[in-house]
């Protein structure tokens, strides 16, 4: 046997969601102690940082805004993948992953919107300027309540999956605009200071308590989403059965 | 106009807020399907693709 049609089979394995619930249980315990060490950790090294010399205190807002934007961003990544999981391959989980990302995905959006806020009023005089990156941002948290408004649209979530997934992948054009925004317009928000190919512009003793805390955040979504897609398949499951008694019951007359 | 440190403290406040709701909804979802699934099974429903025995 090579090892193409072990990895394969290993995969198509997890799409059982019965071995799925079995595999996510083992691993939850630790993916959700790994979140809160290292949530501890991040907290702590973010208010042992230095003051900015210009931003002051209101510098430590960064070190919970910048990791939200981010898994807003991923978090939508994760729902493209998923879709074409959907749409290719059919995968049984596909559907069930980008469905229970969505609120995880709004609320990071809400909170790099809302923090970038608080953010901007001390630092820049304005809670809100409709900038490139903070619109393409607002346009991101209007998608995830589009797509979560479509599923509660459905019933049945076989019928709502294949058009939330051509919905996210259509709207996934959004995140390279999201990122590129600072460079291709004149923006408010400042430009990329982490990831740029010159490397991180950002001092040390505020780059590693901005990387830890966005490690964390990147465990809790995990964390988080795995619970959920647990919930999606028990809900799918009693959905399943109720129909199969409601159809018994029918039969049986 | 608040202080720099009011800010500080709201964006935190908001975010352990937002967050914790987010687990609080996730963990009780899971627990009412959780009883959900197991009113059905106590009246005897079982999935039709599941062997017997099987109680999950």
């Amino acid at each position: 046997m090579s090892d193409t049609t072990i990895s394969q089979g290993w995969f198509t394995s997890l799409a059982n969601p019965t071995r799925f619930l079995a595999l996510s249980g083992r691993v939850l315990p630790y993916l959700a102690t790994a979140a809160v060490l290292s949530l501890l950790v991040g907290l702590y090294m973010s208010f042992a940082a230095p003051e900015d010399y210009q931003q002051g205190i209101t510098v430590r807002i960064m070190f919970i805004h910048v990791p939200a934007a981010w898994l807003a961003m991923m978090c939508y990544s994760v729902m493209a993948i998923a879709s074409i999981g959907t749409l290719v391959w059919r995968h049984p989980l596909a559907d069930v992953a980008a469905k229970t990302a969505l609120p995880i995905g709004a609320a990071f959006t809400f909170l790099s919107l809302l923090t970038g806020s608080l953010w901007g009023r001390p630092m820049w005089g304005t809670w809100w300027v409709w900038d490139a990156r903070l619109t393409s941002v607002f346009v991101l948290f209007l998608m995830y309540l589009g797509l979560m408004a479509l599923h509660k649209a459905m019933d049945d979530p076989a019928r709502a999956a294949r058009p939330a997934a051509v919905l996210t992948l259509v709207g996934f054009i959004n995140i390279p605009i999201i990122k590129f925004s600072v460079e291709w317009w004149n923006t408010l928000h400042q430009p990329a200071s982490v990831i740029r190919l010159d490397g991180p512009t950002i001092h040390p003793t505020m780059l590693y308590p901005l990387l830890v805390m966005a490690l964390a955040y990147t465990l809790i979504f995990f964390t988080l989403h795995l619970m959920a897609m647990r919930n999606e398949i028990l809900r799918r499951r009693v959905q399943t059965m109720r129909r199969q008694a409601a159809q018994a019951i029918g039969g049986g007359r | 106009m608040m202080s720099h440190e009011a800010f500080v403290f709201l964006s935190y406040g908001a975010t352990a807020l937002t967050l914790a709701g987010l687990l609080i909804g996730i963990v009780l979802d899971g627990r009412a399907r959780r009883r959900e699934l197991a009113e059905l099974e106590a009246q005897g429903v079982r999935r039709r693709s599941e062997p017997a025995g099987e109680a999950n």
